[in-house]
């Protein structure tokens, strides 16, 4: 949110202007049907407005006035001006239609466009990209910052039409009189300049406030998540002093914000006034000269009445435009960043399990120290390697070095002998499975979770999957079975059960290698010893690769690759390591019982 | 985490089930800040004067055109001067008194509701911890933004504008009504209808901004989706499928917010509709009265009084405009007072007795649980029962049993975050209800599994507890815990940030920290729910130092998840679907073959042979 908001900051300078023009003149281009509806009914809003005052007017002045003074209705000629006033009404309610209708659909829209556009563009990227990108950041850009790109075109036809609409009014008072379009003069640009300078003073004001409301919420939100410390340590006082401090700041910067508007909202009431006056007073001389009509001086009064709304569209624009500008750049951003990964369009033939090579790998995040230096070994066809090492070791990385989520900075990796880079998109897929750390489930069944549309993943392999992850059966207790909606990222399931929901996922395409990068955490030591062990009894054709900590787990490996920082330290069977490598046998006997099943927050029982 | 069943329980409440009427929930809402009374008749004489100050304008273009410039012998310019000037005079009058009223406004709502926030949050930490839960933090933390926000927007624009635009409405109808009755009807006749229909629109326009609302949700949705789970949609070469659904959902979401601009747009074409069909009316009707009724009716009708009419007139449609965004602003509102009312009217469960407090006495606490039950609040069978046991002061004592056993649940019971349902808690024979809050937390302190961190400094989230402690004393607790190396390693010691929830440590590292704040805190009864992380090996030794540190010559509960704890430990509890099935020491217990703590054991030799 912070992220948005700033933009409020960058002020009214030429520039900004300038570049806001540029936007309004892309987005034009961008939607030019739905524009021109806007524009063309906010003009004819516009017209009919200024038509209205004199309308109204030319019937008081010219039919009123004289039945008044003669004593006898006019019926034609009344009938007439009646008509004619509610005409005007109807066509300016065309005009509203027009504008708003087409304001929306060009504001939604254009939204819907770059939106679609920045979401592509993020599928699109590389993972080694959306590293370097804070998530949120990026869900600010697709959300807020297209949302803010835009907002100025609500307003915008509106603006468009009101500048016709002064325009207007200006000639039609120059062509009344001349004294007359005088104060016309003055009053408007009095209500455009009082507009920009409110603009500017409430921005700052309002941004303080938008970013205290921001920081309100986030003492809440980590106050309630620690409410469990607070609680225990009796520090609740202590915490809601704190709130209070924030609480207040955000009062005051309520007021504030307040403040500036309170005085900008009555004077922009009040300006239109002043002008009927001055019309009156002026107008009264002019017409004892002779040299103004009766509906003349009624028409200009009206006109101030109904112009000084329309005016303030112009200031609604110039008021969003140094936010959209800033929203703008940003959504541009992600649409101009380069890189994408290239695929090759290579297929790997035959069925069956595939070897992984890892050929002198070195990788390294953006400009920090390598990763991974020098990492070469094997994974031959059908067999099972652990690969072990401490936090930050680079198991990892190198899991997704072999899914190809990343690219090695020097050395190859391959798939049967073919550097991963050669492989289609699509071959790749369909060969390798990797199961991550962190389960990600879909806000979707758990059918779809597990086959994810994939062609030649059928019900019966997502069924089978789920068996061989030992997910069958709390599955069948849903309500739905494999139908169940799981809610956001899996919310109805619990830890273990989003891991075997993934896990079943990675096996459902029956890939020629898994990699099980620490994916079986949150289960059950028990079930996931049955989850190894069916994969090895079930005859799956599969070469796999597990991160573990578990000794059980790095037990059922044919080989284990040691890591430690960023390099193959030793390889062999666990026990030829635990026997012969100091830091290894360290390493795992420091798990030992490290892992157990723990309880929730909220247990229950039975 | 891998409870597989989740229930949230009922919150109790003392207020009666039935939601509170609108009209009690507002009536409720505003009696929760009395500062919003304050100085209210002063406000509301402000808002009267900044309405006259409209109504002065059409009152003198009738004057000037009535009796100056078409004055009887002649246009009286003197006049049309003064009555100009008398009413620019009153026009500054009026924004004086609008600006004054703006800003006590502000004012007095902004202080009303950021009192009203504090209280809400100190409220919500003194709810128990069931009202706590991990699935209702977002709805809590709504509670003390959204929901007052809610509030402020009504009362600062609506609430306001509903009373100065009925104030424009009254004072205006005063005024035609002078000027003629019968034109005063007929504008009525137009504007009554439109209020009629108004409600109905208003519910229209409702509904369509809910979809906007639900929609926007699911689409955030689906982009944190495609954010998050990006690293899984290119693994798995599915793409197409996630962009498929992106699309719907911002399509769904472009067609909500026109559906909404729609509606909107049907009330601006109706006010104007309603606007002209009165100009309308006024002029025609306003001709026929002045030149053809006038006698009849006993009233005449000047030129002026038509055009001042026709202003009058104009005075209606904005508040009318606004009719619909006030009433959906008042129904927000009211539905923001509810849910803070609800939080406010939930009693805590678990009191401090105040007064009655007992001491109690120095050193090493001794626990007994008598005759212990409890049951989460909506029913169900007890997730402890019939737990009667005693621990000796100084003891160190694991408790042991597999998830949903009711390890946990013991553990809350044992630091009064719950009160049992049957039975007592006794600490050295005062029974735990009767110790009060401050002595509680002081010498019974728990380390929960995560070891929460806040977004600050190492130093200060040790010191969280006693926020008195110099960077000497806490650096002296580190050393004494084993952890001077650690902290010195440290990028800036003990002020090096945490981050958001202590992410820039490791787990293990944020449970070290954890086990400072506790030790500093210097309890009589320490609770330790034992990390289930695997760390690594060095921040492993590390924990495992300062454990035995802290724990030294105090009673100690810790609920285990490793072999080694219960081995070490004086008496382990073991505990099977909320009872304690055996209990002594480690050796005693294994022995006993095909007993749970004997199928325990064996599964973690399994899981580390």
């Amino acid at each position: 949110m912070g992220v948005a908001v700033s933009g409020y900051s960058t002020g009214y300078d030429r520039g900004v202007v300038l570049r806001g023009l540029k936007l309004l003149g892309r987005s034009i281009r961008d939607e030019p049907a739905t524009f021109a509806i806007g524009a063309l009914g906010s003009v004819l809003f516009a017209v009919m407005t200024v038509a209205s005052a004199y309308v109204i007017g030319a019937v008081v002045g010219d039919v009123a006035v004289p039945a008044i003074e003669a004593g006898r209705v006019p019926a034609g000629a009344l009938a007439l001006g009646g008509a004619a006033i509610l005409g005007v009404s109807v066509l300016k309610i065309v005009g509203i239609l027009g504008r708003r209708l087409g304001a929306g659909a060009m504001q939604y829209r254009l939204q819907a466009r770059y939106r679609r556009a920045v979401t592509q563009r993020y599928l699109d990227l590389p993972m080694s990209w959306h590293q370097r990108h804070p998530t949120g950041a990026l869900l600010s850009n697709a959300n807020n910052d297209v949302e803010s790109a835009f907002m100025p075109i609500a307003p915008f036809p509106f603006a468009v039409g009101t500048v016709t609409m002064l325009v207007t009014a200006i000639v039609a008072l120059l062509v009344t009189d001349w004294v007359l379009a005088l104060v016309g003069v003055a009053v408007f640009p009095t209500v455009f300049v009082i507009n920009v300078v409110y603009s500017r003073r409430s921005a700052p004001l309002q941004a303080a406030a938008q970013r205290l409301r921001g920081e309100v919420a986030a003492v809440a939100h980590e106050s309630f998540d620690g409410a469990l410390v607070v609680k225990t340590a009796g520090r609740e006082a202590a915490e809601t002093a704190r709130f209070a401090v924030v609480s207040d700041q955000l009062r005051d910067a309520s007021i504030a914000a307040g403040r500036v508007r309170g005085l900008f909202d009555p004077l922009m009431d009040a300006l239109p006034n002043v002008g009927t006056l001055a019309v009156l007073v002026v107008g009264s001389v002019r017409l004892a000269a002779g040299d103004l009509t009766v509906p003349q001086l009624v028409s200009a009064a009206f006109l101030f009445s109904v112009l000084a709304f329309p005016v303030r569209a112009i200031g609604w624009v110039l008021g969003d435009l140094p936010r959209a500008v800033a929203g703008a750049d940003r959504v541009d951003g992600v649409l101009a960043a380069e890189g994408g990964m290239a695929h090759g369009a290579a297929e790997l033939p035959g069925t069956g399990a595939v070897e992984l090579t890892f050929d002198r790998v070195r990788f390294g995040y953006g400009d920090g120290a390598d990763v991974l230096t020098d990492v070469s070994f094997t994974v031959p066809a059908g067999r099972t390697v652990a690969l072990v090492g401490a936090t930050g070791s680079g198991k990892s990385t190198l899991t997704q070095l072999a899914a190809r989520l990343v690219d090695p900075t020097d050395g190859t990796v391959r798939l049967a002998g073919r550097d991963v880079r050669e492989l289609s998109a699509a071959a790749l897929a369909s060969t390798v499975a990797l199961v991550p750390q962190v389960p990600f489930v879909f806000d979707d069944t758990v059918h779809g979770n597990v086959a994810l549309e994939r062609t030649g993943v059928g019900a019966d392999d997502a069924a089978a999957a789920l068996r061989l992850a030992q997910a069958d059966r709390f599955v069948a207790a849903l309500p739905d079975g494999a139908d169940t909606a799981v809610g956001e990222r899996g919310a109805s399931l619990s830890g273990g059960q989003r891991q075997r929901v993934t896990l079943a996922r990675g096996l459902a395409g029956r890939p020629r290698l898994l990699i099980l990068d620490d994916a079986t955490s949150a289960v059950d030591p028990r079930v996931e010893q049955a989850i190894l062990a069916g994969l090895r009894t079930t005859g799956t054709d599969t070469t796999v690769l597990v991160v573990a900590y578990r000794r059980a787990t790095i037990a059922l490996a044919d080989e284990v690759v040691y890591l430690a920082d960023g390099r193959v330290a030793a390889r062999g069977t666990h026990r030829e390591l635990l026997a012969t490598v100091p830091g290894y046998a360290e390493l795992v006997t420091a798990y030992e019982a490290a892992d157990a099943d723990a309880d929730d927050e909220v247990e229950v029982a039975g | 985490m891998s409870t597989d069943v989740r229930v949230e329980p009922a919150p109790r409440r003392t207020a009666p089930a039935a939601p509170d009427g609108t009209l009690v929930t507002l009536r409720r809402g505003l009696a929760l800040s009395p500062e919003l009374r304050a100085g209210l008749s002063g406000t509301l004489a402000l808002a009267l004067a900044s309405t006259l100050g409209k109504v002065a304008v059409p009152i003198a273009v009738q004057q000037g055109l009535d009796h100056g410039i078409r004055a009887t012998g002649g246009p009286n310019l003197g006049y049309v001067a003064t009555v100009g000037a008398l009413t620019v005079v009153l026009l500054v009058l009026a924004v004086g008194s609008a600006y004054l009223m703006n800003y006590r406004l502000y004012r007095s709502t902004e202080t009303a509701l950021s009192g009203l926030r504090i209280r809400t949050f100190g409220h919500v930490h003194a709810l128990s911890v069931l009202h706590q839960q991990d699935e209702r933090r977002g709805a809590l933390v709504s509670r003390v933004t959204s929901d007052i926000d809610q509030i402020s927007r009504f009362l600062q624009f609506s609430g306001v504008s509903l009373v100065v635009n009925a104030g424009q409405v009254v004072v205006a109808t005063v005024v035609m009504v002078v000027y003629s009755w019968p034109l005063t009807v007929a504008v009525l006749a137009v504007f009554v209808p439109l209020a009629l229909v108004m409600p109905r629109l208003q519910r229209w326009q409702q509904t369509a901004y809910r979809a906007v609302r639900e929609r926007v949700g699911v689409l955030y949705a689906a982009v944190a989706e495609s954010v998050v789970g990006a690293p899984v949609i290119r693994a798995y070469g599915v793409s197409g499928r996630t962009a498929g659904r992106l699309s719907d959902a911002i399509e769904r979401y472009r067609s909500a917010q026109y559906g909404a601009q729609r509606s909107s747009v049907v009330m601006s074409a109706l006010s104007e509709g309603a606007s002209g069909l009165t100009n309308t009316l006024v002029v025609v009707g306003g001709v026929v009265l002045g030149a053809g009724l006038a006698h009849e009716l006993g009233a005449g009708f000047s030129v002026g009084e038509l055009t001042a009419f026709v202003f009058l007139a104009g005075l209606f449609v904005q508040p009318i405009q606004m009719f619909t965004e006030t009433l959906t602003e008042a129904q927000n509102a009211v539905a923001g007072w509810r849910r803070v009312l609800d939080i406010l009217d939930a009693e805590p469960e678990v009191v401090d007795p105040g007064e009655q407090a007992s001491p109690l006495p120095a050193g090493p606490l001794a626990v007994r649980f008598a005759d212990v039950g409890y049951a989460y609040p909506g029913g169900g069978a007890e997730a402890l029962s019939d737990v009667a046991v005693t621990i000796a002061p100084g003891t160190a004592v694991a408790v042991v049993g597999e998830t949903g056993s009711g390890k946990t649940t013991f553990a809350k019971l044992l630091t009064r975050l719950m009160d049992p349902t049957r039975g007592r808690v006794l600490l050295s024979g005062t029974p735990l209800s009767r110790v009060g809050f401050a002595e509680l937390r002081r010498r019974v302190v728990m380390v929960p599994q995560d070891g929460f961190l806040f977004d600050s400094t190492v130093g200060r989230n040790a010191a969280f507890v006693r926020p008195d402690l110099s960077d000497a004393e806490l650096t002296a607790a580190f050393a004494e815990l084993g952890l001077a190396d650690w902290l010195a390693g440290l990028p800036a010691g003990l002020d090096t940030p945490v981050g958001e929830r202590g992410e820039h440590l490791s787990v293990g590292e944020r449970q070290l920290v954890a086990l400072v704040r506790a030790y500093v805190a210097d309890p009589d009864l320490l609770i330790l729910d034992e990390a289930t992380s695997a760390v690594d090996p060095a921040t492993e030794v590390r924990l495992q130092r300062a454990l035995d540190a802290v724990t030294r010559g105090r009673t100690t509960v810790t609920i285990a998840h490793r072999l080694s704890t219960a081995e070490a430990a004086d008496e382990v509890l073991v505990f099977d679907g909320g009872r304690i099935v055996q209990r002594g020491p480690h050796e005693q217990l294994v022995a006993v073959t095909d007993s749970v703590y004997e199928r325990l054991h064996a599964s973690w030799l399994e899981q580390t042979r």
